[in-house]
């Protein structure tokens, strides 16, 4: 008998012995169950996910900053910025005294 | 008290109602049970598959166009499931074509009469002998030869089904059955070659 018979007979025998639909008792109960327990944990995966997500953006920020910072030719006077700051930050406890 | 439609259903998940999901469950599971038993032997990866096939649907539903059935769209799902199994499983599959059991073998001696296809025992032992090819192929092959040649679907609905061409349904469906025909050979090369 040829190859191409046999194969011919062996899947004729394969769909005649049709796979079972049957359902285990109350399969359905035990996705549902699963669904509510993995949407519990998503939201802990989402959290995870965007903290690692926001890592490179956030270290590349960094990054510009300290170049920026660094690189910045005028940098301002402490000492002539603290008497300022003092006045301005006082007036406005003086300026009810008046 | 009717019963809702798949998009009623639908539409009430969507809004909020996660349970009425389990009616479409229980309603569609029996098919993807078949679907799932043609590729995955053991009734614990059976229900893994159908788990999985239930809850990607779940998390996609937004994505289902209800322009279609909801069944054709669970069945894609279910098919692509199916494939990522046996990819998974590809590397362990039993794929020991020469040490077949005496069963079988009765059966390949007996092929040609017409007894050996009417028992019980012999249609068992030649489904036994086609895993064994099927388990040869490449994990698209035997999709492809499974849903082609057992599930007796067209090109076109396997292409629907898979997202794969016609084309390559059809020259991979070729090629899968030339191997079986090879492997089948080597089982018993004193009569087959």
């Amino acid at each position: 008998m040829k190859l191409d018979n046999i194969i011919e007979k062996m899947l004729a025998a394969a769909r005649e012995d049709r796979p079972s639909d049957h359902v285990p008792y109350a399969f359905e109960k035990r996705i549902m169950a699963r669904i509510a327990e993995q949407s519990a944990t998503d939201f802990w995966t989402v959290w995870s996910r965007a903290l690692w997500q926001s890592v490179a953006p956030s270290a590349a920020v960094a990054v510009v900053v300290a170049a920026w910072l660094s690189l910045s030719p005028a940098q301002p006077n402490r000492a002539a910025l603290d008497p300022e700051l003092e006045q301005i930050a006082l007036l406005a406890v003086e300026l009810p005294a008046k | 008290m009717d019963e809702q439609s798949d998009h009623e259903l639908i539409r009430a998940v969507l809004g909020g109602s996660a349970s009425s999901f389990e009616p479409l469950i229980a309603r569609h599971q029996p098919r993807v049970f078949a679907t799932a038993r043609r590729y995955a032997r053991r009734e614990i990866e059976v229900e893994d598959i159908v788990q999985e096939v239930f809850i990607k649907a779940f998390r996609r539903l937004s994505s289902f166009r209800a322009d279609a059935p909801f069944e054709h769209w669970l069945m894609r799902i279910t098919v692509h499931t199916c494939y990522d199994f046996l990819r998974n499983h590809e590397r362990n599959r039993e794929y020991n074509i020469t040490d077949i059991s005496d069963v079988e073998e009765d059966w390949l001696d007996k092929v040609g009469d017409d007894e050996a296809d009417r028992t019980q025992v012999n249609r068992a032992a030649a489904k036994q002998l086609l895993d064994r090819l099927i388990a040869g192929l490449s994990s698209k092959d035997a999709m492809i030869i499974t849903m082609l040649d057992l599930e007796e679907k067209s090109v076109k609905e396997i292409a629907a089904l898979t997202g794969w061409s016609e084309s390559m349904i059809k020259v991979r469906a070729h090629r899968a059955r030339l191997e079986m025909r090879k492997m089948l050979a080597r089982i018993a090369p004193e009569k087959y070659l």
